[in-house]
């Protein structure tokens, strides 16, 4: 596998055990899938919103559905998958509570990885310029942004605690590089949860 | 490229026809034998007869897939996805197309004679299903000596076969592509039908459908028929890019009843070159086979339950302006798939050609279609 995996799908793509069977919700041209196809013999099904993105993964012999994860989830069975993934998807669902909840009865597991609205780059643009930030990860202005729902390391917590669901790992990042869990809610550019219920 | 075996064998090429004895058991009750099939082979059956694919045609169609029609002269069908260097590929596929039974090409319909009577048999025909068709093309696949298809790929009424195939024959089947179609004939579908097959049986000429004798066709029923369908295979955008309201040959209306508008001229045209090559009893018989599918409704009203007992892998595709077999409907077929694990894969594609896309210039089908068939040697 040549291609360079995005970090938090990197970090995804170690984890998943050999052979698993994984929903990759959102799984843009199947970059993820393909991976874990190829490394790990993992029987990867994909769905995907955007139809030019769909016929790539198909194009390169992936299972992917064009569907949106608000809508489509619900025609997947129980506990048909080990793991369902949601890869910086969360924010642009219109109910991501209800989405996740849907990962956790279609998977055994699932992974979560999003952009933490709370790190301090955010914050200094929204205190000091009075903005809302426009950075890196968060490249779109507030007008154009498929981002409806911003989210924090530290929301995410508090969703998972309301809801009684398990936290099975939590990986951080900043840049390409995996940072500390301390402070993560101010220094974390990037989280990735594993759930289950 | 071709083994001698294979090129020394008279089942396999162009053109081809065969008479099986049957009695192929037909939906209705009734049975059909003996059965001719008219059809083609392109490329060569492997040593593991691992790579045959069967191409299922549409409502009008024919073998001619993918060489030149010997009628209009024009290229197969579906040149642009089956050929050298296309998806479909006689390089490295065996791949068979035979015209449905109840058409009009070589295969048995009726206007085939009746053994009994000597007669063609018109209206005297038995009624079929697509699963009838199915299951003629299950027996020509035995005739060939191809036991497991790799892909059975169809679009519109081809794809109601080729999604019929893994529910009749679960081990037959490893991938299924289905563009452009639906697992059952809405109202809308069967309406239209309805009134393609009224125009045929109000022509005089139509007769209760004994017209072969004296050449007599009812050309003017079919040709109404013909229109009022090909409307239905275009979108509305399509048809005011290509005509808009542009008058055809002239600068001013008319004040009449002629074809004043290039819409109305086009549409007496495909009506007209129609008749020439496609038989009226062929198109009802064919249109009712189409309206009686509904797969859900052969399997308890569930149409998860129709693919348990199938591993196949499918793929279907949809176009943004096919209101015939709008996107919903292949929305349905894939909600089913997932409900049951099946690996599937779908995509709506853009085109601004309607239903008819599926067989007009679409680079990202062809993209889709070779993707998921090589996916499978992965």
């Amino acid at each position: 596998m040549s291609e360079q995996l995005r970090p938090d799908l990197a970090l995804i793509a170690r984890t998943v055990r050999q052979g698993a069977r994984v929903l990759d919700v959102g799984c843009g041209d199947g970059a993820l899938m393909a991976a874990l196809r190829d490394n790990a013999g993992v029987d990867a099904r994909g769905l995907e919103i955007d139809g030019s993105n769909v016929a790539g993964a198909v194009g390169r012999g992936l299972s992917v559905v064009q569907g949106d994860a608000d809508t489509d989830l619900r025609y997947y069975p129980d506990a048909s998958f080990d793991y369902a993934i949601l890869s910086q998807t969360l924010q642009t669902t219109r109910r991501p509570d209800l989405v996740v909840e849907e990962l956790l009865r279609i998977g055994r597991q699932a992974f979560v990885s999003f952009p933490n609205f709370a790190h301090w780059r955010g914050r200094i643009s929204l205190l000091w310029g009075g903005r809302m930030p426009v950075t890196r990860l968060l490249p779109d202005t507030w007008y154009d942004t498929l981002n409806i729902h911003h989210v924090t390391v530290d929301d995410f917590r508090a969703l998972v605690k309301d809801r009684g669901w398990t936290i099975d790992g939590q990986w951080f990042l900043k840049g390409d590089k995996e940072t500390t869990h301390a402070n993560a809610n101010l220094f974390a550019e990037h989280a990735v949860f594993l759930l289950r219920k | 490229m071709a083994s001698l075996s294979m090129t020394d064998d008279s089942r396999f090429g162009l053109r081809r026809q065969v008479r099986l004895a049957g009695p192929l058991p037909l939906d209705s009750g009734a049975a059909l034998g003996p059965v001719d099939i008219a059809y083609e082979t392109y490329g060569t059956l492997n040593a593991d007869r691992s790579n045959a694919i069967l191409i299922c045609h549409a409502l009008t169609g024919d073998q001619y897939v993918a060489s030149d029609h010997p009628v209009t002269g024009k290229p197969g069908w579906w040149w642009r996805l089956v050929g050298e260097g296309k998806p479909v590929d006689p390089a490295r596929h065996f791949i068979v197309c035979a015209n449905v039974i109840g058409s009009c090409m070589g295969s048995s319909g009726p206007a085939s004679l009746d053994a009994a009577t000597g007669a063609p048999f018109a209206m005297r025909f038995p009624v079929l299903t697509i699963a009838d068709m199915v299951r003629a093309q299950a027996m020509l696949l035995d005739h060939l000596g191809v036991n497991r298809l790799s892909a059975v790929i169809g679009g519109s009424m081809g794809g109601m076969q080729a999604l019929t195939w893994p529910t009749l024959f679960p081990d037959r089947v490893e991938s299924c592509v289905v563009i452009a179609s639906t697992a059952r004939h809405s109202a809308q579908n069967i309406a239209f039908h309805e009134v393609g097959r009224q125009a045929i049986m109000a022509d005089p000429h139509w007769r209760g459908g004994d017209y072969y004798a004296d050449g007599q066709v009812p050309s003017a029923g079919l040709a109404v028929a013909r229109m009022a369908a090909h409307i239905t295979y275009l979108s509305e955008a399509g048809l005011t890019e290509k005509f808009g309201r542009r008058l055809q040959g002239r600068d001013a209306k008319t004040f009449g009843f002629d074809a004043d508008f290039q819409v109305e001229s086009y549409l007496r045209h495909q009506g007209l070159s129609f008749v020439e090559r496609f038989d009226a009893n062929s198109y009802l018989y064919i249109t009712r086979a189409m309206d009686y599918y509904d797969i859900a409704e052969d399997h308890g009203g569930s149409l998860a339950r129709a693919f348990t007992a199938s591993q196949a892998r499918f793929c279907l595709v949809s176009f943004d302006t096919d209101w015939l077999y709008p996107t919903a409907e292949s929305r349905i077929i894939v909600h089913a798939l997932n409900a049951g694990g099946a690996q599937a894969s779908f995509v709506e594609l853009s085109s601004p050609f309607g239903h008819d896309a599926f067989l007009l210039e679409c680079p990202e089908l062809n993209r889709v279609v070779d993707g998921f068939l090589k996916g499978g040697r992965a």
